[in-house]
């Protein structure tokens, strides 16, 4: 009980720290966005991986960049209809 | 007594009427003739086992007529009662315990408080509780009022009655008479004269004193009750609607607020049904007494003068809220003295730790056995807090975990009102104790969090219990109700903190405002010092009273102490909110304002002069003009101001306050005291004042008044004075300082010798002793030596001295080492134990010196000494003989050394045996030494010996201890190689005791390092074979030590010892796998990028299904090789086991799958962008990744 009860502070206290990590009921669709922000950050963080997609689609790092931002708004669409049935 | 004539009138009615025979009369008739004079008889049998006539007997003149062989019953049982009386340490220290009895009487002013009523916004206004504060005060200045008159005599009529006369007294000097009820003078008259048996009986008369009034006394109307002559003039107050404020003016200032608020509805007291005693308690009535005695034959006497009747408003009760009743305690002396008529087990709460007698008062309701199913909703909810709280406050740890968190999880659902209904009261329980205290407030702060702005009503009741916690003596205490009163003014707001707290501002009592001044400045701290500031203007310009502006002042004075430098910013606010009450009318006033700059200067040190420019004109010709306790404020807050100053300013204005500084120096004031050593110590500090000042104008006043020996007495000024010198010594010098008080070393005060000498150690240790002279330096080490010698109480003070007098001295030393040395010669010869000890000491603090000195000779005198000593039987004075030995070996060196190592050696390993712990340190830090520098000199055979000696040191408590031990280990397998010694620690891998298998396994990890893995691991290996679980976990173990002290060396050892890992893994046994994943641990931490992936990933497979282990310990082993791992072959490729578990079914599956992703994540998220899933969705598939040129 008192593990189980530190354990979930533990994971409380990781969670607000690292926005990725998840528990066991983490939905796919917060998992995919997670995937996708973390993908685009690590993209813009390493800047060849950068020049190279600049150059695959033919325009400046900039615009690619900014472009990989805009894309973190809600990366894998809309989240899913609550639904309040059970 | 009127007893006898009514049993002899009964006894004649039975015997005159009917057949009955009175118990008291005797049949024998012709023996005891009911007229014989029986006065000469006992009429009765003595209660008592004993005759009272045959103890008289029993001692004449004292002694007795039998002999004795025991000690009288009056010296048995002279400390057994009255003032002697011995306290039952049972009973002593359970009191100790409880935080009442440390309190002084100043803090238990805290019980005179009471839990003011819920102030919901409805209930009572804020105007209310003002008008109510106001008339406390008025009541307040008339009480002191009436006592000064009484102390005066002046007016000592007829010793007016104080409830009902006493106010009309009052009202004659108060003058407002609009408010009193008009006083019939002829009706007062009368009752100035008849009304005797009950002063403080309204309410039970009451409805009769209405119609009394109306009526003539003897045409008593034929319903109406019987009016008696004792009460004709009771009817003085009419019975109007409103009370006036006399009346509550009489009650004691311990009675509820809100009994005593006028026109305020009182306060419903929750009290069970028929425990409300006080009618039952409350004096007899009048007519009672009519009815009781007979009309003829008394008189009525006059209370003697100064008599005043204890009275207790009425209609309140007498008892706390809740109280339970009068339990009847069990039969039987030997329950009781174990204490065993408590329960500790209570219906729906479990096996407690401990039950209070006074716990039965709040928690009685959980064992009267009612019906759960009959109750309300409301009532079980109160049962339900009070077991949770009863769990908390006497249960076992993990009951209060879970009690604590259901009260926490539950606490918007039990509601504010019911929770804090119960919490505080127990807090306010006088037997509360430090443990019971910190959990409580534990709770009111979890629930804090919870409840948010619920807790609005209850903000002041809660303050009335935590703001005592803000001047405990505990510190912990103090930061506790810190914390609680920031949490709820965060939870409640400052517009209503202020509006709850506004009224204890310039409450009658002064406790109140203190602990309320206290509560503000955390208050400030919480919701920051800006939003609080027009209001402390406000208060500290208060015209009303001078109270609202003292406590305001000190609301000022506690935010620095509370807060520190972090007021810098706000300083010129604060400066000026109180830089007026500087010349207040009120001295009071003008003292804490002193104080207030003080603190806020200490805070602010070296910064903010600046702020304090305006304020520094009133302040110096304050300082001037004031005098005793005043003036002590206003030099204290001086002091702190001139460190701020630059180097000009302060200079001048020391010279302005120096004057009055030294005239103080004689004050007797403890206080003053206190305050003009630390002016003296921080003027002296700042740049602006020179030494030939110091010398010209301080220094002389100085030691005349403060360097005699009273003030070595005295603890506090011991150390005030202390430091004070050591900062005079700082500007002034060392020879100035030292020269005047070196000959007090040789003084007849020990006291005084020993303040001499740690004053003249920490001048020398900070400003060194370059400076002293010959002459000066003959009178040190003289003065040190007298001191040493002449020592009676053992302290370090003095050794601590003469080190560092000689340490300083250095080479200047030499001439008077021989003389030192003939000391402590003689003195480890002598017979006091301590004596030996300190010379031993004293001895490893000079060996340095010594040997700088060239005197190895006298060291090597002292070495032999020492080696003669070792015999020594009592285990502090023989540590002290081995540190000195250990000193001397250091600086002598080994090969120098005599006696020589080879016969030293052999003599201490029988004290290794030694259970000591001082002495089992300094042994084997001296055995581990040699062992180290010089292990040749010694054969292997001695060597061995001392290897199982050390085996038993595994086993001490001390950790450096243990340390020490393995390290030798090492040290002695380097010398002698390592098969001997891994022998010895293989085999004491066998033995029971977990820490010594432990601390074996660590020993052979270290003989591993030192002698390099392949001697030792081929027998480790083999030892594995040893069908034994212990053994093979001390193997285990063993090599996971190994592998974490060998780091990247184990890459050469990882395919040898992957088969054996391979078996430990598999092994039925979680604890032999947990170890063995230990192992995985640091072999894979050793090899991380060294090209032996193959065996890593073939240890994950046989790690990762030990993934599903609940074990705490296991699993965490388990998840950490995983981890160790993923860092060897890199995070890509564990990856791809995790992901086949993230969105598994089973929910115990998914959990530490995502354990691990998370660790993963956090360790190296960026490793695993490359690696995340391919989505073939449109709207989720990386894009990006498709690029290709």
């Amino acid at each position: 009980m008192a593990d189980k009860l530190r354990a979930q502070q533990q994971l409380e206290a990781l969670q607000s720290r690292f926005i990725g990590t998840g528990n066991a009921d983490t939905t796919r669709f917060e998992w995919t966005s997670n995937i996708a922000r973390d993908s685009i950050a690590s993209y813009i963080g390493h800047p060849p991986m950068l020049q190279y997609m600049s150059i695959g689609l033919g325009q400046p790092k900039e615009k690619t960049r900014v472009q990989l931002i805009d894309r973190m708004i809600q990366p894998v669409g809309p989240p899913p209809p609550v639904c309040w049935v059970r | 007594m009127s007893g006898t004539s009514k049993k002899s009138k009964r006894s004649g009615d039975g015997q005159g009427g009917s057949t009955k025979a009175s118990l008291t009369d005797a049949f024998d008739s012709d023996l005891y003739t009911n007229g014989k004079d029986l006065s000469g008889y006992n009429m009765s049998i003595a209660v008592g086992d004993e005759d009272e006539d045959m103890e008289d007997a029993g001692e004449i003149n004292g002694r007795r007529l039998v002999a004795q062989y025991t000690a009288t019953k009056d010296q048995l049982n002279e400390f057994a009662h009255g003032e002697t009386e011995e306290a039952d340490i049972l009973m002593s220290r359970e009191e100790k315990a409880q935080v009442a009895s440390r309190e002084t009487d100043y803090q238990r002013r805290r019980f005179d408080r009471n839990l003011s009523p819920t102030r919901d916004g409805d209930e009572r206004s804020y105007k209310e509780i003002m008008k109510e504060r106001e008339i406390e005060r008025e009541e307040a200045r008339v009480k002191r009022l009436i006592e000064e008159r009484e102390n005066k005599g002046s007016e000592v009529l007829d010793h007016v009655p104080t409830l009902k006369d006493g106010a009309d007294g009052a009202v004659a000097v108060n003058g407002d008479r609009e408010k009193t009820p008009p006083i019939d003078k002829q009706a007062a008259r009368a009752a100035r004269r008849k009304r005797r048996w009950d002063v403080a009986d309204e309410k039970p008369a009451k409805a009769e004193e209405a119609n009394g009034t109306a009526m003539e006394e003897d045409k008593p109307a034929e319903p109406a009750p019987k009016k008696s002559r004792w009460e004709t003039g009771a009817s003085a107050e009419p019975a109007a609607p409103t009370r006036s404020r006399w009346d509550t003016a009489a009650a004691p200032v311990a009675a509820p607020a809100g009994a005593a608020a006028p026109g305020g509805a009182p306060v419903p007291m929750p009290m069970t049904f028929g425990t409300d005693v006080s009618s039952r308690n409350a004096p007899l009535s009048d007519e009672m007494l009519d009815m009781m005695l007979p009309s003829e034959g008394y008189k009525i006497l006059e209370p003697p003068p100064g008599y005043e009747p204890l009275r207790r408003p009425v209609g309140v009760p007498q008892l706390p809220e809740n109280y339970g009743g009068f339990l009847i305690p069990e039969e039987g002396a030997s329950s009781t003295l174990m204490g065993k008529q408590l329960p500790t087990e209570i219906p729906g709460v479990g096996d407690l730790q401990f039950f209070k007698t006074e716990d039965m008062k709040y928690f009685g309701k959980l064992v009267d056995g009612a019906d759960e199913d009959e109750m309300t909703m409301e009532e079980l909810k109160e049962r339900k807090i009070m077991r949770l709280l009863l769990k908390v406050k006497n249960g076992t740890p993990p009951m209060r975990k879970t009690a604590l968190r259901q009260l926490t999880d539950n606490a918007r659902q039990f509601g504010a009102g019911p929770l804090f209904n119960q919490i505080l009261p127990l807090l306010m329980e006088r037997t509360l104790e430090d443990q019971e205290r910190h959990l409580l407030v534990k709770v009111i702060d979890r629930i804090l969090y919870k409840l948010d702005d619920l807790v609005r009503p209850y903000v002041h009741k809660i303050l009335v219990v935590i703001e005592p916690l803000l001047i405990d003596q505990d510190y912990y205490a103090r930061v506790e109700g810190r914390e609680i009163i920031s949490n709820l003014s965060k939870a409640a707001g400052l517009a209503h903190m202020i509006s709850t707290m506004r009224p204890d501002l310039d409450h009658a009592d002064e406790y109140v405002r203190n602990t309320t001044a206290r509560a503000f400045a955390v208050v400030a701290s919480a919701l920051g010092i800006p939003a609080l500031l027009p209001f402390l203007r406000a208060v500290c310009r208060s015209k009303k009273s001078w109270h609202a502006r003292h406590t305001g002042v000190k609301i000022v004075q506690q935010i620095p102490i509370l807060m520190g430098c972090a007021i810098l910013p706000h300083l010129k606010g604060l400066v000026e909110c109180i830089g007026e009450n500087l010349n207040d009318e009120q001295p009071k006033v003008r003292m804490v304002t002193a104080l207030a700059l003080a603190a806020l200067a200490e805070a602010a040190t070296p910064y903010g002069i600046e702020s304090f420019d305006d304020i520094l004109n009133p302040l110096w010709t304050g300082a001037r003009r004031q005098r005793g306790k005043a003036l002590a404020a206003f030099l204290k807050a001086v002091g702190y101001i001139i460190p701020l100053m630059d180097e000009e300013y302060s200079n001048y204005y020391t010279s302005q306050i120096m004057e009055s500084v030294i005239r103080e120096f004689q004050s007797p004031d403890e206080e003053m005291k206190k305050v003009v050593l630390k002016v003296v110590s921080q003027c002296s500090g700042t740049a602006g004042v020179t030494r030939t000042y110091l010398k010209d104008n301080v220094l002389g006043e100085f030691f005349k008044h403060f360097w005699v020996r009273r003030m070595a007495l005295d603890k506090r000024n011991y150390r005030q004075v202390v430091d004070t010198t050591v900062d005079l010594a700082q500007k002034a010098g060392v020879s100035e300082i030292v020269g005047r008080i070196v000959n007090n070393m040789k003084d007849e005060s020990e006291a005084y010798r020993k303040m001499t000498v740690e004053t003249i150690d920490k001048i020398i240790s900070t400003l060194g002793a370059a400076d002293v002279d010959q002459r000066l330096e003959e009178q040190l080490i003289d003065g040190v030596i007298v001191a040493f010698q002449d020592q009676t109480v053992e302290d370090p003070i003095v050794i601590d001295g003469f080190a560092t007098v000689v340490n300083a001295l250095g080479e200047r030393a030499k001439p008077y080492l021989p003389q030192i040395v003939m000391i402590i010669l003689n003195r480890l010869n002598n017979k006091a134990p301590t004596v030996r000890q300190q010379a031993a000491d004293l001895i490893s603090r000079i060996t340095f010196v010594m040997s700088k000195c060239d005197e190895d000779p006298q060291l090597v005198k002292l070495g032999q000494a020492l080696y003669e000593y070792l015999g020594e039987e009592y285990p502090e004075v023989l540590g002290s003989i081995l540190g000195a030995l250990r000193a001397i070996v250091t600086v002598v060196g080994l090969h120098a050394m005599v006696p020589p190592i080879k016969d030293l050696l052999p003599r201490l390993t029988p004290i290794l045996r030694n259970r000591h712990e001082k002495v089992q340190e300094n042994t084997i830090d001296l055995v581990g030494r040699i062992a180290d520098r010089g292990p040749d000199f010694v054969n292997p055979r001695e060597w061995m010996r001392i290897c199982f000696e050390l085996l038993e040191m595994l086993k001490a408590h001390k950790k450096g201890i243990r340390r020490a031990a393995n390290n030798t280990f090492g040290y002695i397998a380097k010398a002698i190689g390592p098969q001997d010694v891994l022998a010895t620690l293989l085999n004491n891998l066998r033995v029971q005791e977990r820490q010594s298998r432990v601390c074996t396994a660590v020993a052979i990890g270290i003989v591993a390092e030192t002698c390099a893995p392949f001697t030792v691991l081929p027998a480790l290996m083999n030892e594995y074979r040893v069908p034994e679980l212990n053994v093979q976990n001390g193997v285990l173990k063993a090599l996971s030590f190994m592998f974490e002290y060998i780091g990247e060396v184990g890459k050469d050892y990882v395919y040898a010892v992957t088969p054996l890992l391979e078996d430990a893994l598999i092994d039925r046994d979680q604890v032999h796998r947990q170890t063995a994943a230990s192992v995985v641990k640091h072999l894979a931490l050793g090899c991380v990028g060294l090209d032996v992936e193959d065996a890593m990933i073939h240890l994950l497979n046989l790690l990762w299904p030990n993934l599903f282990e609940t074990s705490p310990h296991v699993i965490d082993r388990i998840i950490e090789a995983i981890e160790g791992v993923r860092n060897a072959v890199g995070t890509p490729l564990v990856m791809n086991y995790v992901w086949a578990g993230l969105f598994h079914p089973a929910r115990k599956v998914r959990q530490p799958y995502w354990r691990l992703y998370n660790d993963a994540y956090v360790q190296s998220a960026d490793a695993m962008v490359p690696v995340y899933p391919q989505f073939e969705e449109e709207s989720i598939h990386r894009h990006e990744l498709d690029i290709f040129i």
